[in-house]
């Protein structure tokens, strides 16, 4: 479902990522973890299109994908939430879904009809599945943390993708809200049939959800496959527990 | 023999008004490029220094060198009334978006032009030149007024001085970080508060500065405030937004093609100055000299 | 109980409403008083439409001015030397002020920020220093004095318009044309297309990645905001008896800037409220004193630091403050 190869990106001289090759098949669900400043938010950036690789491509259902800009991507199935919870404040809960389905259906364009009466009932059931049904109403902007990152899927969601990138969906989270998230993710991914990549630094949410793990360095994959492999990688254990130097700061 | 004339004389009035310039944008490219904020009231901080001028000189009518004292006076007066400014209304609205602050510095031009006219009336008022500035000297051809000369010396003086005091001086170290990183500087104990009111200070005093050195070859006219702020905002766009060198060379340009536009296009020179400056914008929104801002 | 009536009262749309209060003002007030109202329709229209772009889109256009300015000089030029009547002239200052949004409009939205804001300045700087030179064609620094009124013989066929002074018809006509325009603007806002704008106002970034073109978006709300200015320009070169370069020297866009944010930029009706404030305000003042833009100031800096919100949005809070008292003492 989702390919990448030979991905790299470089500012200035710094290699922020490094030559990744990555394959994610449909329907599965893989996490791409590593120190800080490895290069994950890049390597989503790479792909969802912010930024543009300085060489390497990008293919999404086989169809190249690279350097496309963002709000393009969105209508080739791919979707993305971010790390620093990205909704419209200012709007309810209940427009941010709206706007996110009318703008996927190409109905955006559209200057006479009333906004408020388009696309109800699938808004509120949008709503349900993501467990924002009761705050339908609510500003989007005084939320709690836990339920905008909700939002935030929501949001992503309503785009309909084939492929969901969530970049680190738990961060900031207490041990239950983490755990509740994870489980919602998992249900939404079986649900709708999805194809999930995501990022985190909780091992333990990586370790009890992801099917593969890649791991980075320094902007390269040192190492990926099925999680117990990646566990008992040399190379990875020395990266996270052993006397490797810090990745750069970002 | 007369045409090169022509074009050294359009020359050096180019230069003039481009020192003249940098004298009241580099204060505002200062303040841009470590606050962030573009200040309005930049241009009434330069009438006000005219006006304190000409008020300065009447009180110290009587004494020997009065117009040097009193445009010292004007600048300080100004350098005053901008550090209050910024301490009393200007670090309250650091962290909001820019359309409030643009706004608050709006507020400003109309209270300061209105105080202006409620303590100086609307007449033209003028200065003389200082007599040992009187008459002008034979370059090429053309008559230089001994002014003109001094205000474009003063301009590159200001240039180098500031540009020895941004690079060499742990002050102009300390403001360069800032224009970095503001919240790093705090959070290695600099006193960014004061760091911040002294630079809108020092703004300030260019602008009185600029003010009052203009007097004694334009007239103190109501709405000057408003003219001149749009000529420094082009300026420091042209140079870049924050940059000094760039301010200075932003100038030079500025006075060129407003200086030959005139001989060119003569009713099309004031189109010609914000048409530069919108294709700057176009195509090189950081100006000729300045980053790209994140 | 909500009787039917209520009900039916309830439905009819707050423009309708504002509109049949303005027409009695020719029948009800002073010459003075209609002449102060037609003021206040241009204004708030013209206000209106920058708030499409300040308060829907987020953009911050100090050159908006531009656009009234050009609708001003192509009604006037046609009206005055071409002998064009209002039916042409109007909507050829609508598309002409959009036209002109739609080419500076395209290179604004390349900008953010404050390089947006700078180059729209820019722009209408631009656009007044060719009103101020092009004698031939704009009457440059001496302007078009004696714009004509528009034909308005039609008006004495309808019952109650019949009698009115010249003044007063126009009155009316800029009423139908301010309503009308006014009902198109919210009738965007309130549409998909008004809630995308709504979505780049708050987050550009996650707007761009739920699928929108972004600049194409801000572009467009540009472009309707331009005709609307223009529009709104084009009825007050004639209220104004004459058009002039100084409609379009940039105080005049932080004039309007105000209005908008002074009426509160997060409702419909913000803007009208605020330049009708302003307007007022203005005549009271000028006629005790001369020093109307020190009183603007102030306002401003009062605006900024105490009421945000503008008129407006400190009256919603005080409305829900008094709510959320009652339902207070009302629950339990």
């Amino acid at each position: 479902m989702l390919e990448v190869r030979g991905l790299s990106k470089s500012f200035g001289g710094f290699r922020a990522v490094s030559d990744v090759d990555l394959a994610v098949a449909e329907g599965e669900i893989a996490a791409v973890i590593g120190p800080n400043g490895a290069g994950k938010s890049t390597l989503f950036s790479l792909i969802t299109g912010h930024l543009r690789p300085t060489t390497g491509s990008v293919f999404v259902d086989g169809r190249d994908v690279t350097g496309v800009a963002p709000y393009k991507i969105c209508g080739m199935g791919l979707g993305r939430s971010f790390q620093r919870t990205n909704i419209f404040p200012k709007l309810t809960v209940l427009e941010n879904v709206r706007a996110a389905l009318l703008a996927h259906r190409g109905r955006g364009p559209n200057l006479w009809s009333r906004a408020s009466r388009l696309c109800c009932g699938e808004a509120e059931a949008l709503l349900g599945s993501i467990g924002l049904a009761g705050r339908a109403h609510v500003v989007a902007g005084t939320l709690s943390y836990g339920n905008q990152k909700q939002l935030e899927l929501g949001i992503a969601l309503a785009s309909d993708p084939k492929i969901l990138l969530l970049d680190e969906p738990t961060a900031g989270m207490s041990a239950s809200e983490t755990h509740e998230t994870i489980a919602l993710i998992g249900r939404i991914a079986r649900e709708r049939r999805l194809t999930l990549l995501f990022t985190e630094h909780d091992m333990a949410v990586v370790f009890s959800i992801a099917q593969r793990i890649a791991v980075m360095h320094q902007g390269r994959v040192i190492a990926h496959g099925d999680p117990n492999a990646v566990r008992a990688d040399a190379h990875v254990r020395r990266v996270y527990l052993g006397d490797a130097p810090m990745g750069t700061r970002r | 023999m007369d045409d090169v004339s022509l074009l050294f004389g359009q020359f050096l009035g180019g230069l003039t008004t481009a020192m003249f310039l940098f004298l009241i944008a580099s204060g505002l490219s200062l303040v841009f490029g470590v606050m962030r904020v573009l200040n309005f009231a930049h241009g009434s901080f330069y009438m006000v220094g005219a006006y304190l001028a000409w008020q300065s000189v009447q009180w110290l009518a009587p004494m020997l060198g009065n117009f040097w004292l009193a445009a010292l006076a004007a600048a300080l007066g100004v350098a005053l009334l901008g550090g209050l400014i910024e301490r009393l209304l200007l670090r309250h609205i650091y962290g909001r978006e820019e359309l409030y602050q643009l706004l608050l510095t709006y507020a400003l031009v109309l209270i300061l032009g209105d105080a202006a006219k409620a303590l100086w009336g609307t007449q033209q008022l003028s200065v003389s030149r200082p007599p040992i500035l009187a008459g002008g000297i034979e370059v090429l051809g053309v008559t230089l007024p001994l002014y003109n000369l001094f205000i474009m010396l003063t301009g590159v003086a200001i240039a180098v001085a500031g540009w020895l005091v941004l690079t060499r001086s742990s002050a102009g170290r300390m403001v360069r970080a800032a224009a970095l990183d503001r919240e790093m500087l705090g959070a290695l104990g600099a006193n960014v508060g004061a760091l911040y009111t002294g630079m809108f200070a020092v703004s300030s005093f260019l602008a009185g500065l600029s003010g009052a050195l203009v007097t004694p070859i334009q007239s103190i006219v109501p709405g000057m405030d408003v003219e001149i702020i749009v000529e420094a905002f082009i300026v420091v766009v042209i140079g870049g937004l924050g940059s000094f060198w760039g301010t200075f060379w932003g100038s030079v340009i500025y006075g060129q093609v407003l200086s030959f536009g005139i001989l060119i296009l003569p009713s099309f020179s004031l189109f010609s100055v914000f048409a530069l400056m919108a294709v700057i914008l176009i195509v090189r929104p950081w100006g000729l000299f300045g980053r790209p801002l994140r | 109980m909500k009787t039917p009536a209520t009900a039916l009262v309830r439905r009819i749309p707050l423009v309708i409403v504002v509109f049949l209060a303005a027409l009695t003002i020719p029948w009800i007030g002073s010459r003075y008083d209609t002449f102060l109202a037609t003021q206040i329709a241009i204004s708030a229209l013209f206000a209106v439409s920058l708030n499409l772009l300040l308060g829907t889109t987020g953009l911050v256009s100090f050159g908006h001015v531009a656009y009234f300015g050009i609708g001003s000089y192509v009604c006037g030029i046609l009206m005055k030397t071409y002998a064009m009547p209002f039916s042409i002239a109007l909507p050829a200052a609508a598309l002409g002020a959009a036209f002109g949004a739609l080419v500076f409009g395209f290179f604004c939205v390349r900008l953010t920020k404050i390089y947006f804001a700078m180059l729209t300045l820019a722009f209408s700087q631009i656009i007044w220093a060719i009103c101020f030179k092009w004698n031939d064609v704009t009457g440059g620094d001496q302007g078009l004095p004696d714009v004509p009124y528009p034909d308005l013989g039609w008006m004495s066929s309808v019952p109650l318009l019949d009698g009115l002074r010249i003044a007063d018809q126009f009155y009316v006509l800029t009423l139908i044309v301010v309503m009308l325009s006014l009902a198109a603007i919210q009738r965007v806002i309130a549409s998909p297309f008004g809630l995308m704008l709504t979505t780049i106002r708050d987050n550009p970034e996650r707007a761009a990645s739920i699928g929108l073109n972004v600049r194409g978006y801000e572009l467009a709300a540009f472009v309707i905001a331009g005709g609307f200015a223009g529009i709104a320009g084009a009825l007050f070169g004639i209220f104004n008896r004459g058009v002039f370069a100084d409609f379009v020297y940039w105080p005049k866009s932080a004039e309007v800037m105000i209005m908008t944010i002074l009426g509160g930029i997060d409702y419909f009706w913000g803007p009208a409220v605020g330049a009708a404030t302003l307007v007022l305000l203005n005549q009271k003042i000028t006629s005790y004193t001369e020093y109307w833009p020190f009183v603007l100031g102030s306002i401003l800096l009062v605006l900024l630091f105490v009421f945000p919100g503008g008129i407006v949005g400190g009256l919603a809070t005080g409305a829900n403050w008094l709510r959320r008292k009652k339902g207070g003492r009302a629950g339990a």
